[in-house]
C-alpha cells in the first residue's frame, strides 16, 4: 500500500467549510492536527514497505504507482507545490548570482542578487512552516537542471528568470482557489505579489515595454495568467531531476 | 431530505435568507463536485455550516467585496485619465506605459461591474465629475509627483486585494480576483521602476519617508471607521475594524502566524541563514483591511 500512499491533508475539513467567510481556526487546526497525526501513524506502519521502495527519500516523501514524488493533498499539498517552485528559483537564481562578472550589466547583476534573497526567503519560509504545521510531510531538497547554455549569456539568462517569473506567478494565482486555510491564502497572496514584481522588472529587461503586455494579460479582462498545478509542474519539470506528482494538491 | 425546502421555509420568516446566501444557485455551485453535492446537502453538518455562515453576522457578501475592489478601480481608472490629461507624461516608453495600465484598470472596472451584475448586485459607479473618482484638486503640476501618486495608488491596490482574498475562498471569484492583484503588482512594480525605485517595497523607499504618501506602507487608522460605505450610488459592506490588530506595515519582518501558530522571524528563524531586514520586509508584501484602505489617510482620502 506505501507506493502510492500519499501524505494526507485536510479534506474532511471542506464538509464543514463556510461559504464566504474563514473557517474558525482553532477548529481547524484541531482537525489538521488529528488527520496529521493519524497519517502519521499510518505512515510509521508502512514505513518498511516504504523503505524498500524507495530507500532515499526521507520521511514524507511518498512515491506514486509511477514513481513521482508526489507533493501531497490538501493544503500541505499546496505549500509542498509552492516550495517545489522556490526551490528552484532560488536555486537559479543563486546560480545566476555567482556569476563571473562581465556576463550580465552591474545593474543587472544587483537585481539578481537582491531577487536570490527573495528567493532564498521563500524557500526557506516554506520549508519552515511545513515543517511547523506538517512534519513529516515536507517535500524533500530537489535537485534542479537546467539547459546547457542557460548560465552562458545573458539573453538565455533573463529569458529563464521571466519564464520562471510568470510561471510563478500563474502558479500561485490557479493554486489560490486550493487553499482551505485562510492564513496560507494571505502568506500566497503575500508573496505571489513580489514574484509578479519581480516578473515586471525582467520583462522590461528581456523587452522594454513588455512588463504586463498581451502575451501575458488577457486584453479584454485585464486578468494575469493561471495555472493548474498539475500544468505547472508539467513546465517546471523540466528543470527538476525529480518526477514530482501535483494530481493531489489542493484536493 | 431537500434543503432547498428549508431554505424556502426560512424565507417566509426572514425574507432575506435568500440574500444571505447570495443565491440558491450560488450556494449549491459553490460545493464542488457532484457527489460532495449530493452527500453534503443531506448533511447536517454542512447545513449548520451554511447557516452559521449565513446568519454569523460579520461576513461581506461576494458582491460587497467586489463593490469594494471596484471602488478602488475606479478610482484608479480616473487617477490616470487625469494623468493622461495633463500632458505631463513624456512621450514613448513612458506615455505608452501610462496608457497600458490605464487600459488595464478600464477592463478592471469594466470587468468587475459585469460580475457584480451578475451575481445579483449594484455596482458602484464614477465618471469624470460624479460617483467614484480622483479628486482633481490633488493631481500635481509635475510629472514626477503625479508619478508618486500612481506608486501609491498601485502599492495600495496590492495591499487592498490581499486583505479580502481570504473571504472568497470557495467561490469562483477568488481566481479572477487574485489575477487581478498580481496585474496590480506588476503595474506597482513598473511605476516604481519608472521613479527611479526598487521595483518592490523597500525600506528605503522615498516615499516611506515622504508625509503625504507614507501612509500606504503602514497600517492603522486616521479617522472613525464605518462598515458601510455609501459610494458611487449604492451602500456596500465591509468588516468592522479592528483597532486591536491593525495590518502589519510594510516594513514587516515577520510571517506565517496561522491560527494558535505564532509568526516566524524572517531575518533569523527561518533556517541556518541570516537575512537582511531589507530583504525579509521585501520578500512578502503586506495586505490592509477594507477600512485602513478606505481611511482618508489613504484611498479613501483621494476621492472627490
Amino acid at each position: 500500500m506505501s507506493d502510492n500512499l500519499q501524505p494526507r491533508g485536510s479534506d474532511d475539513t471542506s464538509f464543514a467549510q463556510p461559504l464566504y467567510t474563514p473557517i474558525k481556526r482553532r477548529s481547524f487546526f484541531m482537525y489538521a492536527g488529528a488527520t496529521a497525526g493519524a497519517s502519521a501513524l499510518v505512515l510509521a506502519g508502512c514505513s518498511k514497505d516504504s523503505n524498500n521502495a524507495t530507500p532515499s527519500l526521507p520521511a514524507g516523501n511518498s512515491v506514486t504507482s509511477s514513481g513521482a514524488i508526489s507533493l501531497g493533498s490538501g493544503d500541505v499539498g499546496v505549500l509542498n507545490f509552492a516550495y517545489a517552485l522556490e526551490q528552484l528559483e532560488a536555486d537559479f537564481y543563486s546560480k545566476v548570482a555567482a556569476l563571473p562578472s562581465g556576463i550580465l550589466t552591474g545593474s543587472e547583476y544587483t537585481y539578481f542578487q537582491e531577487v536570490a534573497k527573495h528567493e532564498a526567503i521563500h524557500r526557506d519560509f516554506f520549508k519552515a512552516a511545513l515543517t511547523r504545521d506538517a512534519s513529516g510531510q515536507v517535500l524533500r531538497g530537489l535537485n534542479p537542471k537546467y539547459p546547457a547554455a542557460t548560465f552562458t549569456d545573458r539573453t538565455n539568462i533573463l529569458a529563464t528568470a521571466k519564464a520562471f517569473e510568470d510561471l510563478g506567478v500563474a502558479a500561485y494565482n490557479g493554486a489560490g482557489k486550493l487553499i482551505k486555510t485562510p492564513a496560507y491564502l494571505v502568506i500566497a497572496g503575500q508573496i505571489v505579489s513580489v514574484e509578479a514584481r519581480h516578473a515586471a522588472y525582467i520583462r522590461e529587461l528581456v523587452t522594454p515595454g513588455s512588463f504586463a503586455a498581451d502575451d501575458i494579460v488577457n486584453a479584454t479582462s485585464g486578468l494575469d495568467d493561471q495555472k493548474s498545478p498539475t500544468d505547472v509542474i508539467a513546465i517546471a519539470q523540466n528543470f527538476i531531476t525529480e518526477k514530482l506528482d501535483a494530481s493531489t494538491v489542493g484536493k | 431530505m431537500n434543503f432547498f425546502n428549508i431554505i424556502d421555509l426560512l424565507a417566509e420568516a426572514d425574507p432575506d435568507v435568500l440574500d444571505r446566501f447570495s443565491s440558491r444557485r450560488a450556494v449549491f455551485n459553490s460545493l464542488g463536485t457532484v457527489a460532495q453535492r449530493t452527500a453534503l446537502a443531506t448533511s447536517p453538518l454542512f447545513l449548520g455550516a451554511l447557516f452559521q455562515k449565513a446568519y454569523a453576522g460579520t461576513a461581506s457578501l461576494p458582491t460587497d467585496i467586489l463593490n469594494y475592489a471596484l471602488t478602488l478601480e475606479l478610482l484608479e481608472a480616473d487617477f490616470y485619465r487625469q494623468f493622461l490629461a495633463a500632458g505631463q507624461i513624456p512621450a514613448g516608453a513612458d506615455f505608452n506605459a501610462i496608457t497600458v495600465i490605464k487600459n488595464h484598470e478600464d477592463v478592471h472596472v469594466a470587468y468587475l461591474r459585469t460580475a457584480i451584475i451578475a451575481a445579483g448586485g449594484t455596482p458602484v459607479s464614477g465618471t469624470a465629475t460624479t460617483g467614484i473618482r480622483f479628486n482633481p484638486s490633488l493631481l500635481p503640476a509635475t510629472y514626477a509627483d503625479q508619478l508618486k501618486y500612481a506608486q501609491v495608488l498601485e502599492d495600495t491596490g496590492v495591499r487592498a486585494y490581499k486583505g479580502r482574498a481570504a473571504e472568497l475562498i470557495g467561490t469562483d471569484l477568488l481566481t479572477p480576483v487574485l489575477q487581478i492583484h498580481s496585474i496590480e503588482a506588476r503595474h506597482a512594480a513598473h511605476i516604481r521602476t519608472m521613479r527611479g525605485q526598487q521595483p518592490w517595497v523597500s525600506l528605503g523607499d522615498d516615499l516611506a519617508t515622504d508625509a503625504r504618501f507614507q501612509a500606504a506602507y503602514t497600517s492603522g487608522v486616521a479617522s472613525s471607521t464605518k462598515t458601510a460605505i455609501a459610494l458611487g450610488g449604492t451602500t456596500y459592506g465591509i468588516p468592522a475594524y479592528n483597532p486591536a490588530q491593525p495590518s502589519p506595515a510594510e516594513s514587516n519582518q515577520q510571517q506565517g502566524a496561522a491560527g494558535t501558530k505564532l509568526a516566524v522571524l524572517i531575518t533569523t528563524g527561518i533556517g541556518s541563514t541570516t537575512y537582511l531586514a531589507d530583504d525579509a520586509a521585501a520578500a512578502f508584501d503586506e495586505p490592509l483591511q477594507a477600512a485602513e484602505v478606505l481611511d482618508s489617510s489613504r484611498a479613501g482620502g483621494l476621492l472627490a
